[in-house]
């Protein structure tokens, strides 16, 4: 009873935190049909950017509570910052390329900012547990959870909530519609394309740099913690269906769940099981569960 | 045509010879080099085939880390130590999984094709990471091997893995430049441009696909069993995403207009490394990453297309 419940708290903690690092992901790639390989070293630097500003108010003695807002502002500087440069600088420049050398541009980008992230905070890992210790612990029974990590639930519901909304009833979200299905007459129909390009990468960028400020205070923030992320990222929004931010919701919980019911039943199996969820849905649904349906082009 | 057919013949041979020669005068550093730059390049050989088919795949470590596990496997638990018997098993067993796998993978096209190769070394490295049998993290020791029944001192056996390493390269370019220019070769170029006109000619592009992944499959587990031997040593690292990472960086360095461009590149690569991790450590990934934006920015076709040029755009 109790491992049932602990599977069901630590899967769907383990979910929240795989939708906001793969949602990002998944926007960028249903806008742009990039699949952003640098989508890892966001993550990182948003991780590293948090740790830093954290531990920089700890020291000024204010109540460790207000730490929490700085992982957001830490996710929202790093993504602009980031997402333009990448966007701006590189990918703008390369649009029309095949999809794969773009993939490879990208995975470019994210060796330079491995090793960039490494010249800015060197080697040493980087502690910010203050805010995860700030919001205390809660019991059911014999169990213990951080309310930190519940908290994260909540969050990535209203996340997702959010998104799903911005999407489907503002006039932005509406537009991208257009941008999605055919760029160029959206264009010829007024649309600012390549703003809109722009502003969903950038938007992408901070929601990857958002997933690494909120594990910021969970773990040690030590360098390589980027490289991992991407491929479970990618997992996750396979699963679900590239470009579907509903596909991303659905592939994180149950990629969530299957392996915290690994984690607790049978650990050996834990990496295997990400990955091999994902191979069963692919070998049924090619396009993974929520993709629209495609011609075939001639 | 067929001009160019036969110097690329007495090409590889002739580059077997000088190999071989340089056998007897390379210091025991430089043959390790050697042995290392040619598994990698019997890899990315392997990359190549797929390239001209328009794939990529970020999980080629898969079967270079299976041809590697295996080598190992069969010396610790079979007492198995023949260097030649070894390197075929490696093939081997990358060829059973690489025929397995490739019956889903060689479905998909671009991006899912790269991730889900990419998927399936995660999943090998999964297991790998969390099998005690198998060493989990740190892997395990593979056995001294011997040639032909023969025990060598470790300096002469480096020489003889070295002589190995350059027949099986040359071999294997012999036939990959034999398959390039059959029907299967010709037909990449083909499947890439137009699926469907492919179809209609009445010839299964999945059958194309699937046999030229199987191969590539086949020639990264050689790499892996070579690598394996030299190294002495086998651990999960092999199978990371990040060591396909750099078989697919090494394709596009050499570029894939010919059989000889993955193992010049593969050398480079490992020369720079050596260098780079002695001088710059940790900008290492910082100096691959720009070239490897310089060489998609201005040089598509990589290196080998500078020598086509030089040499007068002559094919």
């Amino acid at each position: 009873m109790y491992t049932l419940l602990a599977i069901l708290v630590d899967g769907l903690v383990y979910a929240s935190w795989l939708f906001v690092v793969a949602v990002g992901l998944t926007l960028i790639f249903g806008v742009m049909r990039i699949l952003n390989v640098a989508h890892g070293s966001l993550y990182a630097f948003g991780a590293y950017a948090a740790a830093s500003l954290v531990g920089a108010y700890a020291a000024t003695g204010f109540p460790p509570a207000g730490s929490l807002l700085l992982l957001p502002a830490a996710a929202l500087g790093v993504g602009l910052v980031l997402g333009l440069l990448l966007e701006r600088g590189l990918l703008r420049r390369l649009h029309g390329r095949d999809e794969i050398i773009i993939l490879l541009v990208t995975y470019a980008a994210f060796l330079i900012l491995e090793d960039v992230l490494r010249l800015i905070w060197g080697s040493d890992a980087y502690l910010a547990f203050q805010p995860y210790a700030a919001l205390g612990n809660l019991e059911a029974g014999v169990l213990i959870f951080a309310t930190y990590d519940l908290s994260l639930i909540g969050l990535a519901v209203l996340l997702g909530l959010a998104l799903w909304w911005g999407l489907q009833h503002t006039r932005r979200g509406k537009l991208r519609v257009a941008v999605i299905h055919d760029p160029e007459l959206a264009r010829l129909v007024g649309i600012d394309v390549s703003r809109f390009h722009t502003g969903t990468f950038v938007l992408g960028a901070m929601l990857g740099a958002l997933g690494g400020a909120l594990t910021a205070p969970q773990i040690s923030v030590t360098p390589g913690i980027g490289v991992e992320v991407i491929v479970l990222a990618f997992a996750v929004v396979a699963t679900g269906g590239m470009g579907s931010i509903p596909g991303a919701a659905v592939g994180a919980v149950i990629v969530g769940l299957s392996r915290a019911a690994a984690v607790h039943l049978l650990p050996e199996v834990e990496l295997f099981v990400i990955y091999g969820v994902m191979a069963a849905v692919l070998a049924v649904r090619p396009h993974g569960l929520f993709s629209p349906a495609e011609g075939r082009r001639i | 045509m067929t001009d160019g057919h036969n110097h690329t013949n007495k090409g590889l041979l002739l580059a077997l010879v000088v190999l071989g020669l340089l056998g007897f005068v390379l210091p025991g550093w430089a043959a390790f080099l050697g042995i290392v730059a040619l598994s990698k390049g019997l890899v990315v050989l392997g990359l190549l085939l797929l390239w001209r088919l328009g794939l990529v795949s970020f999980g080629q470590a898969l079967y270079f880390g299976i041809g590697g596990y295996t080598v190992g496997l069969a010396g610790l638990w079979w007492g198995l130590h023949d260097a030649l018997a070894l390197t075929a098993l490696g093939t081997l067993a990358a060829t059973a999984i690489a025929a397995l796998l490739g019956l889903l993978i060689a479905r998909y096209r671009e991006i899912f094709f790269a991730m889900l190769s990419l998927a399936f070394s995660m999943i090998l490295y999964g297991l790998l990471v969390k099998s005690d049998l198998l060493g989990s993290s740190d892997g395990f020791g593979v056995p001294p091997v011997s040639f032909a029944g023969m025990a060598l001192s470790p300096a002469h056996g480096t020489l003889a893995l070295y002589a190995l390493a350059a027949v099986v390269a040359c071999g294997a370019a012999l036939l990959v430049h034999r398959l390039l220019r059959a029907t299967l070769g010709h037909l990449a170029g083909a499947v890439r441009d137009s699926e469907l006109r492919v179809e209609y000619l009445g010839v299964s592009v999945f059958q194309v696909i699937y046999a030229q992944y199987v191969a590539a499959g086949a020639l990264a587990g050689a790499g892996g069993a070579i690598t394996a031997m030299a190294v002495g040593h086998v651990d999960p690292a092999l199978v990371y995403w990040t060591v396909s990472g750099e078989f697919v960086f090494i394709t596009i360095l050499a570029g894939t207009g010919h059989v000889a461009a993955p193992f010049l590149g593969a050398l480079l690569f490992e020369v720079v490394r050596s260098f780079a991790m002695q001088y710059a450590p940790f900008t290492w990934q910082l100096i691959l990453g720009v070239v490897l934006l310089l060489l998609i920015l201005f040089l598509p076709n990589g290196l080998w297309s500078l020598a086509r040029r030089w040499r007068g755009g002559e094919a």
